[in-house]
């Protein structure tokens, strides 16, 4: 494992806390804002990010990070300019995870090679493809084992026992769990299956679970949380700075945000 | 532990690059196709109803005027167009429905641009009372308004696509959306040889049936092979389906004809053959219009049917090998040469025909230069009266002018 996200998930570990991985789509509304966005997330609670490049078609996305990916392309965001984005914000945040989120078409065109060491020399820590299952990975991932650059694939609650193994198998850093049929977005109530599946998991992992895809509430988060290794919180995060007007506010809001969940969760672990 | 390979390839396009979540779908799908392809009970089935509901097989007609105008080519017609619900879609929707009742599922799903496939899945869905939601992008709704209201009577709901650029594709992701969160109990009806594997294969085989009457007839009508065969590419099953079973025939030539819309050199048009570049989209590998930064291009054409930035892998293949060529035919040579089939023939083509039709033209012109004689099948994918209230538009004024000579 990359020893960023390594020492991350030791570090919870020890304390005893779950972990916390905001979800923003670099650019949205522009590059300045995401890159300012992120140490103050730190601050508030978050322990490692996804940052999703957006993608004229994200099919595995709902109408929140639709429209967020839409705003971000309007921009004018590339490739190009988020692994810049991420150079520059890895010196203020020097040992946080940072985790590309991109559909494959982007890197196709940027080329395999050129990206995994642009990803890796900017301080990127690994990579997620939607749309890009361990079948057909073997290119992108063969050119990854030469950088530490992990390549993290999904599990979801349709997931057979068969590819719960190769997942495991054949991914790096953590397994990211779809913890609901469908596409991103919040959602008011958690699939009543996840504790089932996330245990046929638990079962034979040999790296932490994330789990992402729903999860609005301190509360649903401190309840997911009791059965993997940390969440991930998008959708529900970038409503709640659709919501505000100003940039300021959009920054003030998330953060409350996160430390409210980061307060959930923490009260949740010393309960039990 | 599994192996890890890629499934479903052509050379090195196709593929199955699709969420986690599909993923299981995908190979419970691909397993139940093999089972039925095996299944002669299956077949019999199938067959009964291409030839009871469908009306196949349908004919290979001599165009006879339209040869005399062209000179130089002989062509004859495979009449897709009268198969039930007017063109070769319902091929593909009835062989699904009936793999979707093997698999139990309750509801199917489409996505469909000009209305066409939209309207052969809600018929194929009506004919076993199975539940049909159809995506279709706001942006065709209003180009195909008699289509929507085609879907609804046949008892599907027509979902309108309001993302991205509100065509085809776009209808395309939000189908897809639905799938991974109904997949359990629905199956996604795709409507071309696109998508994830084993789309492209299956729906290959259930659109091969245009290919495999046409070898039939015209070795039937002529003594012989033909010299080529000619079929319009959008996301390209009608093409893949004539093709298919001419590919092994060597001295078959065979020709797609891309939307060129308003020319290759705006990016106004649907030519991913000819003017894209390799990228991964929809599920498969594939030929595809996109920018430097890997974003999607929306295509443009006349005909809301070849309106889609990729095409079937298949095609990329046989681009790649060289074993079929690619060509395009603009916005307004397709227009014209819908007029000329109705005028000659008293067939009116899909728009999407048309451009195969006019192709025609260049081919012989080519045929003469060369001092030949060429015998030509070419798939009139669908008929046009879809495109008639469209066509007033664009061609009253020159047949205004022609009554006045």
């Amino acid at each position: 494992m990359g020893d960023r996200l390594e020492a991350c998930f030791d570090h919870l570990r020890m304390e005893g806390r779950s972990g916390l991985f905001p979800f923003v789509t670099a650019g949205d509304p522009d590059l300045d804002f995401t890159r300012e966005l992120l140490p103050l997330m730190t601050e508030a609670g978050a322990d490692g990010f996804e940052i999703g490049v957006p993608f004229s078609d994200p099919l595995a996305d709902g109408p929140t990070i639709q429209r967020s990916s839409m705003r971000s392309l309007a921009g004018g965001t590339r490739l190009s300019n988020v692994l810049e984005m991420v150079g520059e914000v890895r010196a203020d945040i020097p040992d946080t995870p940072l985790v590309l989120m991109t559909y494959y078409n982007p890197i196709i065109a940027m080329g395999l090679a050129e990206f995994v060491r642009g990803a890796s020399q900017v301080g990127a820590d690994a990579v997620i493809v939607p749309d890009l299952p361990p079948e057909e990975a073997s290119a992108l991932v063969e050119i990854m084992n030469d950088y530490p650059l992990e390549p993290v694939f999904m599990l979801a609650p349709t997931s057979t026992q068969e590819r719960i193994e190769l997942v495991n198998d054949v991914g790096g850093g953590f397994i990211y769990y779809v913890g609901q049929m469908g596409v991103t977005g919040a959602r008011d109530a958690l699939d009543s299956d996840l504790g089932a599946t996330l245990a046929r998991i638990n079962r034979v992992k040999n790296r932490p679970v994330l789990v992402g895809f729903g999860i609005k509430t301190p509360e649903q988060a401190a309840e997911v949380a009791g059965h993997a290794d940390g969440v991930i919180v998008g959708s529900a995060l970038i409503d709640v700075m659709e919501a505000q007007a100003s940039r300021e506010s959009k920054m003030r809001a998330a953060c409350d945000y996160i430390a409210s969940l980061r307060e959930g969760l923490d009260r949740s672990k010393t309960v039990s | 532990m599994s192996e890890l390979v890629s499934r479903g390839r052509f050379g090195r396009f196709g593929g199955r690059y699709v969420p986690e979540t599909l993923m299981p779908a995908l190979e419970e799908l691909e397993v139940a196709y093999e089972e039925a392809r095996d299944d002669p009970a299956y077949h019999e089935e199938l067959a009964g109803y291409l030839r009871e509901f469908v009306g196949r097989p349908t004919p290979l007609y001599l165009a006879e005027r339209l040869s005399d105008d062209l000179g130089a080519l002989r062509v004859y017609l495979k009449r897709e167009d009268l198969c039930h619900t007017g063109a070769h879609k319902i091929n593909n929707t009835l062989s699904q429905v009936l793999l979707a009742r093997r698999l139990g599922k309750t509801r199917i799903i489409a996505e469909t641009g000009a209305g066409q496939h939209g309207v052969a899945t809600a018929t194929a869905a009506a004919l076993f009372g199975l539940d049909c939601d159809v995506y279709m992008g706001e942006e065709d709704i209003g180009r195909q308004s008699l289509n929507v209201f085609r879907m609804r009577l046949l008892g599907a709901r027509v979902i309108p696509v309001t993302s991205g650029s509100k065509t085809l594709k776009d209808a395309t992701n939000e189908t897809l959306r639905d799938w991974t969160a109904s997949v359990r109990t629905t199956h996604y009806i795709i409507g071309s040889v696109v998508g994830p594997h084993p789309f492209p294969e299956m729906i290959r085989d259930f659109q091969s049936v245009i290919g495999r009457e046409a070898r039939e007839q015209i070795i039937e009508a002529e003594g012989r092979l033909p010299d080529a065969c000619v079929a319009c590419v959008g996301g390209g099953s009608n093409s893949i389906g004539l093709f298919h079973p001419f590919v092994e025939d060597e001295d078959v030539e065979l020709i797609g004809v891309e939307a060129g819309g308003r020319g290759l050199d705006t990016e106004e048009h649907g030519a991913s053959l000819t003017a894209g570049r390799v990228g991964v989209l929809h599920g498969c590998e594939t030929f595809l219009l996109y920018d430097d930064d890997g974003q999607i291009i929306p295509a443009h054409s006349v005909s809301a049917g070849l309106d889609y930035p990729g095409v079937g892998p298949e095609h990329s293949h046989l681009k790649d090998s060289g074993r079929a060529r690619y060509v395009t035919v603009e916005d307004h040579d397709a227009l014209k040469a819908f007029q000329k089939l109705s005028v000659l023939e008293g067939i009116i083509p899909a728009f999407e025909s048309a451009h195969a039709i006019s192709y025609l033209d260049r081919l012989a012109e080519e045929t003469k230069e060369a001092g030949g004689m060429k015998t030509v099948v070419l798939c009139l994918s669908g008929r046009g009266d879809k495109d008639v209230h469209q066509a007033e538009g664009f061609l009253s004024e020159m047949l205004d002018d022609e009554e006045v000579r």
